[in-house]
């Protein structure tokens, strides 16, 4: 007998130790060959004997220890959950065959004005009889085994009230057809009603045939994304290692490994295993191909590639990463091969997260829900008070036959209520929404934030980060005209942006200066030298001068690199032309930064090229002292592209939009403007944002508050917000502190997500509203209320009708939510 | 009135009654469990009320023994969980509450309630 693989979760593992235990614990279990626990996923996986070992000894093995397995549990769900779908779903069609067949027959037989064109053998009352019978008592059994079960509990369903409605109109005619003696003593014609009893059955199981298909598309995003997950994972790992276990595993579970694959660092000590995704460890190296599925989180150690991440993030257009970049789980690598290290296994991925967080939304509740679940627990036993009733009041006031009158009548009450619409009317469009949400890179936490977001009338953007990259980028390089400068007279042109060299020139010097500051303007510099290529010197006696900017010695020259204070404490004038360039980029929402240069053979050089561009031959002012201006260096954060049309669009929802920022006045308002925002809060404290946040809600009335930020800086203020909106970063989803979390770090998807909050409300009060509608509708109409004005009644197998279609129409409804493009 | 439409009318109010006294007038059987307890899910739960204490992770397992698709799932909006309930198949849910009071939990359709006393 050939030895299988298990692989099962286990729960309470803590540390280490606790693998050593249950690794212990599984190998002396009798048949066990092999028994690998990872920390990380949670799970164990086994080798062994079929014959010999059963869940039950494995998981009495783990409990002898002290922990969970849950074998046979949640790891079969899904595929029972397949399994018995399609087993009812079959047996639901072939019931729903056999007693609309039947139902049809008996109906042609007995229906006034069709029933003479029947063969007579079908108006037999006994062959009626024999005809109902299976559809009452085979077809109809789930109704009666749902129905005592819970009369047992006293509580009652819809079974209940099918039971009661057609078990009435059976037994009736039944007994109609063996005694018609009785019947006709008290002068009541002996018609049976099989045709009710029968037709309804058919219909309200055909009706949750279609209702059963319906739903199954109601979870499908999450069945998608569980999909996404890769099988098996190509690890690099030492071949001394693992080649024995590995290879003696991948015989028994058919999994190859390619001993000869170098490694990234081509070192052969190493070996290529193909290895299932749930024993991939933290730390493994794996190597992905061109056309195949990242198996886990992790870093890209070497190589580079384009990446399709729309399935995770909802992000389109392919991704290129390299060296250093974070690659998703599940996400398809387009072009090239690399090799990653895994940073997250097991249920610390972005997928199983996101799965995490969907799974948890669509298990959440509506506000809304709560007047639908208050009726829910009367409405059945109200139904039945009603039907009884009705059954009396017709008796006793109605029409001869009255007792006919009265329970036909008393059916159509108990056959048309439908408490299963109002139940399906909330969760079924929740879940839909948050799936669609989901598949478009917008997590979304519950189902209050959904239903709280299409209120939303104020989004407050946090800037740096938000609405910015939150990464300072040189934006502009300017050098001084020196002989503009010096004459003094001529101040028509101020500032020239100076040839390409001289903006080189100031850019290498300045980087080179900076390569030795950790001032987050330095890193923008020292990048964009870097980015042309540019040689840096050495610097020599670096110095930062606090809230100033830094100095130093570089090719044997003094410089001076920082903002205005620094430029004056050095006693360097600042010209009015160069005054009116700086004040002209600060308003853009720049930040700029000066450098002096002490006169020098490099500044000369500097001069004298920027003399030969300008074709003055004054000397310039500056060189006749120690220290002179040479250049500007603006740096600025910039806005994201998709911020001004995020703006828009939620402009055009009449939707208010609020900048937050600690940057000055000037910067933000710049950046403000540049997006299309009018309001703005500059200069504020990180704990201020909470404040602000607060007053800006109770600005002029109850304003709903999104706050949009970066999930981590802006916590305290995303949790204050009515809804808290987090930019996803990297594999981090911010999920504990957001409402709602855009994966997809588009901004565009804040409109798109309150724009499916708003759909998906709709279809929930629509839902609503029909159920609701439809019982208080159609209750009275069945009771005959309508009768004494329109001599107006229910037949039965109308209302049957009506009823099997109202929750497919709910259902039927919620999906159509898909179609809604985000 | 006639003798029969008396007694109907007597029977109906009888059996209105009965129903909301039956169905709405129920008694609850509180069981209380320390960290782990099965429920039958069988036309309803049973136990249909548990209480379990505040802040401890306690193990609900339900096996779900009534084929009817209305009780195929359970939820516990509170806890934020939907479970589906493959029959005769212990479903284990851990939850941890942190907040004393009632949660109520229900079928998929809302139809069949339990509820779980945290104390």
């Amino acid at each position: 007998m050939s030895e299988v693989k298990k692989s099962f979760p286990i729960k309470g593992m803590h540390c280490a130790s606790c693998v050593r235990v249950l690794e212990r614990a599984l190998k002396k279990v009798d048949g066990v060959a092999e028994a690998i626990v990872n920390l990380a996923t949670e799970k164990a996986t086994v080798t062994c004997n079929p014959e010999k070992v059963t869940d039950k000894n494995l998981t009495s093995a783990i409990a002898n220890v002290g922990y969970t397995a849950l074998l046979a549990e949640e790891m079969r769900t899904e595929d029972e959950e397949k399994k018995e779908k399609q087993k009812e779903l079959q047996t639901l069609r072939n019931k729903v065959i056999v007693s609309l067949v039947l139902g049809g027959l008996i109906l042609w037989g007995s229906f006034p004005g069709i029933m003479n064109t029947a063969p007579a053998f079908l108006q037999n009352f006994w062959i009626q009889l024999l005809l109902a019978t299976p559809v009452q008592f085979w077809a109809g059994f789930e109704f009666y085994r749902a129905t005592i079960p819970a009369l047992k509990h006293r509580t009652a369903n819809m079974d209940t009230l099918v039971v009661i409605g057609t078990t009435v109109a059976y037994a009736y005619s039944a007994f109609v057809t063996i005694l018609p003696q009785i019947p006709k003593s008290i002068g009541i014609e002996p018609t049976p009603y099989f045709d009710v009893a029968t037709i309804i059955i058919g219909l309200i199981l055909l009706g949750r045939y279609f209702e059963a298909r319906a739903k199954a598309g109601t979870s499908e995003a999450i069945k998608k994304l569980i999909g996404l997950q890769a099988k098996t994972a190509r690890v690099l790992r030492l071949r001394s290692s693992v080649i024995a276990s590995t290879a003696k595993q991948s015989r028994v579970n058919g999994i190859a490994s390619s001993p000869a694959s170098p490694d990234p660092r081509n070192d052969n000590r190493y070996i290529e295993v193909d290895i299932p995704i749930d024993q991939v460890q933290i730390g493994d190296i794996i190597r992905v191909r061109p056309g195949e599925k990242i198996p886990v989180d992790g870093v890209i150690v070497e190589g580079e590639s384009s990446i399709d991440e729309s399935m995770v993030t909802g992000e389109s257009i392919p991704v290129d990463k390299t060296k250093g970049d974070t690659v998703i789980g599940a996400t398809f690598n387009k072009a090239g091969t690399f090799t990653y290290k895994a940073t997250k296994v097991g249920q610390k991925t972005m997928l199983a997260q996101i799965i995490k967080l969907v799974e948890e939304a669509q298990g959440s509740k509506a506000p809304i829900q709560r007047i639908a679940d208050l009726i829910s627990s009367y409405f059945v036993p109200i139904v039945i008070m009603l039907a009884i009733a009705t059954f009396a009041v017709w008796y006793i006031l109605g029409p001869q036959p009255a007792f006919l009158f009265a329970m036909l009548n008393t059916v159509a009450v108990l056959i048309i209520a439908c408490p299963c619409a109002m139940g399906l009317a909330t969760p079924t469009a929740i879940m839909v929404g948050t799936g669609k949400g989901a598949e478009h890179g917008v997590l979304i936490k519950d189902a209050e934030s959904l239903e709280i977001a299409h209120k939303v009338n104020t989004v407050i953007f946090d800037k740096t980060g938000t609405l910015t990259k939150g990464k300072p980028e040189v934006t502009d390089i300017i050098t001084i005209n020196f002989s503009v400068i010096a004459s003094e007279a001529k101040q028509s042109h101020g500032i020239a942006t100076g040839s390409s060299n001289s903006r080189n020139d100031i850019l290498r010097l300045a980087a080179s200066l900076e390569k030795g500051s950790e001032h987050s303007l330095a890193e923008a510099i020292v990048k964009k030298a870097e980015e042309k290529k540019l040689v840096l010197s050495k610097v020599e006696r670096f110095k930062a001068v606090p809230g100033h900017g830094v100095e130093g010695v570089v090719d044997a020259k003094r410089l001076v690199f920082g903002n205005k204070r620094l430029m004056g404490k050095e006693g360097i004038e600042i010209l009015k032309q160069v005054q009116d360039d700086i004040n002209k980029l600060e308003s853009g929402g720049k930040t700029v930064m000066m450098l002096a240069v002490e006169s020098h053979p490099e500044f000369t050089r500097l001069a004298s090229r920027a003399k030969r561009v300008s074709g003055s031959r004054e000397i310039p002012k500056q060189v006749r002292k120690d220290i002179q201006l040479v250049g500007l260096i603006a740096v600025a954060d910039t806005v994201k592209e998709s911020a001004k049309e995020a703006i828009e669009q939620l402009n055009n929802l009449a939707i208010e939009t609020v900048m937050i920022t600690g940057d000055n006045q000037r910067t933000a308002n710049a950046i403000a403007k540049k997006v299309g925002i009018k309001r703005v809060y500059a200069e504020v404290l990180p704990q201020e944002k909470e404040k602000i946040l607060k007053q800006v809600q109770y600005d002029k009335g109850r304003k709903i508050v999104a706050m949009v930020g970066d999930g981590i800086n802006d916590a305290p203020a995303l949790a204050v917000a009515d809804i808290g909106i987090a930019m996803g970063t990297g594999t981090d989803v911010a999920i504990e502190a957001a409402d709602i979390t855009l994966i997809n770090k588009d901004l565009r998807s804040v409109a798109q997500a309150i724009n499916l909050s708003k759909k998906t409300m709709r279809t929930i009060k629509l839902n609503l509203f029909w159920a609701f509608g439809y019982n208080v509708i159609l209750i009275p109409v069945a009771m005959g209320v309508l009768y004494p004005f329109f001599g107006l009644l229910l037949n039965p197998i109308f209302a049957s009708i009506a009823m099997a279609t109202s929750s497919v129409s709910v259902v039927s409804n919620s999906l159509l939510l898909k179609r809604y493009k985000i | 009135m006639s003798i029969d439409k008396l007694l109907v009318a007597i029977f109906g109010a009888t059996g209105i009654f009965f129903t909301y006294w039956f169905f709405l007038m129920k008694k609850e059987n509180i069981v209380a469990v320390s960290d782990t307890v099965d429920i039958t899910v069988d036309g309803g739960y049973t136990p249909n009320t548990i209480s379990i204490p505040k802040g401890k992770k306690t193990r609900i397992n339900f096996v779900r023994k009534d084929p009817s698709s209305c009780l195929e799932e359970v939820v516990l909006p509170d806890f934020k969980i939907r479970k589906f309930l493959p029959l005769n198949q212990k479903v284990p849910i851990e939850i941890t509450p942190q907040k004393k009071g009632e949660y109520s939990y229900a079928c998929g359709m809302n139809m069949f309630h339990g509820k779980i006393i945290v104390n």
